[in-house]
């Protein structure tokens, strides 16, 4: 890893998020309405000297420019404002909430890869066989499945009929004073659910994506070759061929946390997981914008984190790419 | 599947001359289409989900919104009310009925707009390259990190949530891929002899790029359309789900997240819309994959 290209793509991903600052600036200032009044949220309660202090510490007053340059200078030094209905600052209330997120995005993910890629797999050994056929038809049922009506059906499974799993939260009250080894595993059982829920969409597309990478792979000369020294058929699909087809399913793993990120919001307000997503939907209800944006502004960072250690990754992963910029 | 082929071999036994004849692309994609029974079968699910939302109120009068029963009358309990009724005692079938249309016109609306935007930026930046490239591909990569459905709420929270916004937002977040795929298929295209050919002959850039190139790189993009229809129906239906719909106008997204409080007490009034948004969303996948196997059989395989 060369250390020119890291700071090339660090210094790209800073732009990134200077660009989404800027959005937010100027999406306050399109809303209809004085944007100290929008900062201060429709909530009809602002009085006078509420929106005399927005105005001033915005800088309301000034040029745009300048109204933009103090925005990004508070944001540059981690205050996203004040959250007029939560009267809290916005990065304490959002600090609370991303790691939850964070848990449940990436159970997802690892979820969806394991499992999907274990099935994709299997199917590739026989292309035409039951696997493959079960793969085609799970992949399309899960693109089509509303990833909120799935949380919903698995809250009536496991609430009413099969009580084996909690349907709400993040912790149970109760436990809220145990130790640190019997509260991480109330979460990991309160993660179950949610996780599955957001887990099933990507595991189908994991599926058909590896199938048709590992078939790709499989017709390739190493692969015969390693047949051919006698190597058994787990190594051969393990070892030789998925290390190969790995990387077009690191690549979609990389572009598609975003709209992992969708998900996990709508699947935080069906189980009420104390996220990103619930606070986001929370501060939507009650036009509490600093919060919106806030919470716009650190979700997009972490898409950019995570696009960055893909990128980092598929250099670990394929040679070939080391050095190259 | 045995007998349209037999058909098939038929007509072209009876006239043998066409055989050596070239076929239209479309033509023979049509023949792939169909005989690929999933997409048939999509087809006529779309045809029979479309008809019922548009002309399904003739027959089965009756408000959505209008409270008509007791709340939470199970379904097959009363002969007026089949699927029952939901926690108000509004009736779920005139709510299915009414409810489809702004889901698949938002769908279809936000799905066009998509295809807009995405093509015009990824044709722009395929063919011109350079800075053009650069810069389109920078927006982009910047629309990209943006999380769609947030960002969509955060569009529909700011102005007003009518129709209109909702198929705007849903549009506006949904063009990269797009934009992408046509840039791709503008870098591979504008580097084959017919291009060249065109150029020769004195073609300005503008009619290079929309009569020459994009017709040849449109079955690609046809497919992507027909999938992102279904992205932009699941889109609106998570946005009217989470409240964020216009609040006046029923749709299958809305009634999930109406009745939502209440599943424990009753099932039914969650699970009827959200089997329609699947069916719908699912027939037009199946109908995107027959397009994609009939544009390109020799991927048909995998």
């Amino acid at each position: 890893m060369n250390a020119p290209y890291l700071f090339k793509r660090l210094g790209y991903g800073l732009l990134l998020m200077l660009g989404v600052v800027v959005l937010n600036f100027f999406l306050i200032r399109l809303a209809p309405g004085d944007p100290a009044v929008v900062i201060a949220g429709e909530m009809g309660g602002a009085t006078e000297e509420m929106l005399e202090s927005i105005r001033e510490e915005y800088g309301l007053n000034k040029p745009v420019l300048t109204q933009l340059g103090i925005y990004v200078g508070n944001i540059a030094q981690g205050d996203l404002g004040e959250s007029y209905f939560f009267n809290q600052p916005v990065s304490k209330l959002i600090g609370e909430r991303i790691y939850p997120t964070v848990l449940l995005v990436l159970s997802a993910l690892i979820m969806a890869i394991v499992l999907g890629v274990f099935l994709g797999v299997l199917a590739a050994r026989k292309p035409n066989g039951p696997m493959s056929a079960f793969v085609a038809v799970f992949s399309t049922i899960g693109y089509a499945v509303p990833v909120f009506w799935t949380g919903i059906m698995l809250i009536i499974l496991f609430a009413s009929v099969w009580p084996i799993f909690p349907v709400e939260g993040m912790l149970s009250v109760k436990l809220r004073d145990a130790g640190i080894i019997v509260r991480s595993l109330d979460i990991l059982h309160h993660l179950a659910l949610p996780a599955f829920t957001l887990a099933i969409i990507y595991l189908a597309q994991y599926a058909r994506l590896s199938r048709a990478s590992m078939l790709e792979v499989l017709g390739s000369d190493y692969v015969r070759t390693a047949r051919a020294k006698g190597a058994s058929e787990r190594t051969v699909l393990f070892k030789h061929a998925l290390r190969n087809a790995a990387l077009p399913i690191l690549t979609v793993a990389g572009l598609q946390f975003g709209s992992l990120i969708s998900g996990a919001l709508l699947v935080e307000t069906v189980f009420n997981w104390p996220g990103m997503g619930t606070l986001a939907f929370d501060a939507i209800l009650r036009r509490d914008y600093p919060t919106i944006m806030g919470v716009l502004f650190i979700a997009s960072g972490i898409v950019v984190v995570a696009n960055l250690l893909t990128d980092l990754s598929y250099r670990l992963a394929d040679p070939r790419l080391r050095g190259k910029s | 599947m045995a007998d349209p082929s037999n058909a098939e071999g038929q007509k072209m036994a009876q006239e043998p001359q066409q055989e050596f004849q070239a076929e239209s692309p479309l033509l023979e994609a049509w023949r792939m289409y169909r005989r690929n029974i999933p997409a048939l079968f999509g087809t006529v699910m779309l045809t029979l989900i479309i008809a019922a939302t548009l002309y399904g109120t003739l027959f089965y009068t009756g408000d959505a919104f209008d409270i008509v029963w007791a709340p939470h009358e199970a379904p097959g309990m009363t002969p007026e009310f089949p699927l029952g009724t939901d926690y108000l005692g509004r009736d779920l079938i005139a709510g299915l009925l009414t409810g489809g249309g702004p889901t698949l016109a938002v769908g279809a609306a936000a799905a066009a707009l998509t295809m807009v935007i995405g093509i015009t930026l990824g044709a722009l930046a395929g063919f011109y390259g350079g800075w053009v490239d650069n810069l389109l591909m920078r927006i982009t990569e910047f629309f990209q990190v943006l999380p769609a459905l947030l960002f969509a709420m955060v569009l529909v929270t700011l102005f007003s949530p009518s129709l209109t916004t909702i198929a705007i937002a849903i549009g506006v977040v949904s063009w990269p891929q797009t934009a992408r795929l046509t840039r791709a298929e503008f870098l591979k295209i504008k580097q084959l002899e017919y291009v060249t050919a065109a150029r020769a002959i004195g073609a300005k850039n503008k009619r290079i790029i929309w009569k020459v190139i994009l017709p040849n790189a449109l079955p690609p993009l046809i497919v992507s359309a027909t999938l992102t229809v279904g992205v932009a129906i699941l889109f609106e239906a998570g946005l009217s789900f989470l409240g964020l719909g216009d609040p006046n106008v029923m749709s299958w997204g809305l009634m999930i997240g109406a009745n939502r409080e209440y599943i424990l007490d009753a099932w039914w009034p969650v699970t009827f819309p959200g089997l329609a948004i699947f069916f719908t969303v699912f027939s037009v996948s199946l109908i995107g994959d027959g397009l994609n196997d009939a544009f390109n059989p020799k991927l048909r395989e995998r």
